[in-house]
């Protein structure tokens, strides 16, 4: 596919997904296509990292949890403006992800190593947020006030009471947004120096170095770039739910959503994480759907149903469905692809 | 340009090199040879920043190289190929050789451009939008020469570039590293294709057990008695002077 048929799908791509709470009216599949840009977003941040850099976090929690958190503390302990708090909120999981990445990089982790040591991290995040009471309100958690008056509604970042549109769509556009941006931050590190040198570093690294890359500075401009757009999944979540506690900043499993996606839609790929979060995201549903249909509710099916997709995919699709596409796509048009 | 002094490296109980010391002058191809296991690919590495020497200096434009990283010494303009070629498999031809020619370039597409004209300069422009890892080892072995010459480099360490080819592919590299040289790049390079280090080196030099034994220009070295010790076996080069110097 030439550059400029990729363009113009991703165009055609956001319309649709702009044009969508017009065109759909269904309040349940607009929360469906909302969660699935949500873990879209996830995926691409850590894309950025494990996909084009090679370097497979197990922590990505920490980024999501410590920009969740400065969101909701900023907000709940000093009355600070969301839209001024967020820039907090990047900052502070961009900081830890210089941290960690400083650490491992610099001591040359890789592989399983860098798994654990970002796992570990996460960890300790955890227990942090749930023991320093005094700051973080513990297990309890920290809730924001609802805001009730619609003309604050922009001033808080609350859409619940903000007309009859944004009350159905705001948050669906923020999330929007965040996609939109992050996925054209990642097209354009593609083809940036950057990105070349990136990847390179994730195919070779010797090699990479003895042509002028100063890999160690490489992986921690990525795990910062990965940071900053993990980030801002965070400030949507507490400014959607109000609500962040320990578990939910920390606990595995946003660590584990984020790679999900990217690994089963393509690693290293622009389209794959959106692709895989959709794939997943409709099989979950369907299952759901399907089994409690024929017997009753099984909540965890889906949860099933992920792990036999991820070792399918793992086992018989190394490039996700971004490669499946691609060998499709070259079937069809009996000429040279190039991956999306 | 290049002055290697007294540079030495153990590993456990290994002298790997031994007080090594080498000179390469300005627009010079210079050739290092020796058996297997002589200590070449080490000096390299050395050279190069990817191992710290336990004693001794490299000394390049006035300033000392060692203790400074990889990409640093490949900045300055020193680069090193592989022996053991690094290709990044997952990446076209094109785009492999781009990574060295971001070293001078940041826009991307300028440095797509330069890939592949130094591509088609190497003789690798069908290839261009191959991956790397579908590459002969031929083509992987011209691949490594064309990502390490991309970064617009003065000395170009070169490590066995010719390994493992057809005479047909030794001929057309040499032709490569003389054009390469011709267009005013430094060459020190480690071959074994003794047909390619005869017709390229304007000097030699011969490391043995991490020993610098012999220096000069190719046709000398291959009298020189040491270097014959070294490749045939103690007792050689006087056995070859009393057959009359002939059927070696």
């Amino acid at each position: 596919m030439s550059e400029r048929a990729r363009l113009m799908g991703w165009a055609l791509l956001a319309t649709v997904l702009v044009l969508l709470p017009f065109g759909v009216t269904s309040g349940r599949w607009i929360d469906f296509v909302e969660l699935t840009l949500f873990v879209a977003v996830m995926g691409q941040a850590w894309n950025i990292l494990g996909g084009y850099g090679g370097q497979y976090s197990f922590g990505h929690a920490l980024f999501f949890g410590t920009a969740a958190y400065i969101q909701a503390l900023l907000q709940f302990r000093y009355g600070i403006s969301p839209w001024v708090a967020m820039w907090f909120a990047a900052a502070g999981s961009i900081a830890v992800g210089a941290f960690v990445g400083y650490l491992s990089f610099r001591y040359g982790l890789r592989g399983s190593y860098f798994a654990l040591i970002t796992l570990a991290f996460a960890e300790a995040f955890h227990v942090l947020a749930r023991s320093l009471i005094s700051v973080t309100e513990g297990g309890r958690g920290v809730q924001l006030a609802l805001n009730q008056d619609p003309e604050r509604a922009i001033a808080t970042f609350q859409f619940t009471f903000a007309g009859e549109f944004l009350q159905a769509y705001g948050y669906y556009y923020t999330i929007l947004i965040i996609l939109l941006l992050a996925y054209a931050a990642t097209w354009w590190m593609e083809r940036s120096r950057f990105g070349a040198s990136l990847m390179a570093v994730r195919e070779n690294e010797d090699a990479a170095e003895a042509l002028g890359i100063n890999a160690f500075r490489v992986k921690i401009g990525a795990i910062c770039l990965s940071a900053a757009i993990m980030s801002m999944t965070g400030v949507y979540y507490v400014q959607k739910f109000l609500f962040v506690d320990p578990g939910i900043a920390y606990g595995p499993s946003k660590s584990v959503e984020a790679l999900f996606a990217p690994i089963i839609g393509g690693l290293g790929t622009v389209l794959g994480p959106l692709l895989g979060a959709f794939f997943i995201h409709g099989v979950g549903e369907f299952a759901k759907e399907a089994i409690g249909a024929v017997w009753e509710e099984r909540p965890g099916v889906d949860l099933i149903l992920f792990g036999v997709i991820l070792i399918l995919v793992l086992g018989f699709l190394p490039r996700g469905l971004v490669g499946l596409l691609d060998t499709a796509w070259r079937r069809l048009t009996g000429g040279r692809g190039g991956h999306a | 340009m290049l002055e290697v002094i007294g540079l030495s490296k153990t590993f456990g109980g290994l002298k790997a090199v031994q007080d090594a010391s080498l000179k390469v002058d300005r627009g010079e191809i210079v050739s290092l040879i020796g058996p297997n296991g002589a200590g070449k690919t080490t000096l390299f590495a050395m050279i190069s920043g990817f191992l710290k020497p336990d004693s001794g200096s490299v000394r390049y434009g006035g300033r000392d190289l060692v203790g400074m990283k990889p990409h640093e010494i490949c900045l300055i303009g020193v680069v090193r190929t592989f022996q053991v070629v690094q290709p990044f498999a997952n990446l076209s031809v094109r785009e492999n050789i781009a990574v060295g020619a971001h070293a001078r370039i940041r826009s991307r597409a300028d440095a797509l451009g330069r890939a592949a004209e130094i591509g088609r300069r190497l003789g690798m422009g069908k290839m261009l939008d191959q991956p790397a890892g579908a590459l002969t080892v031929a083509g992987r072995k011209r691949l490594e020469l064309a990502r390490a010459l991309a970064t617009g480099p003065d000395l170009l360490l070169l490590d066995e570039v010719m390994a493992g080819l057809t005479p047909t592919e030794v001929s057309e590299v040499v032709n490569l590293v003389r054009g390469i040289q011709e267009a005013g790049t430094t060459i020190l390079l480690i071959e074994h294709v003794m047909q390619a280090v005869m017709s390229l080196s304007d000097r030699t030099y011969v490391l043995n057990q991490g020993r610098m034994i012999a220096e000069g220009t190719p046709k000398s070295i291959t009298s020189t008695p040491e270097v014959i010790e070294a490749y045939l076996g103690h007792g050689a080069a006087a056995r070859i002077a009393a057959q009359g110097g002939g059927g070696a």
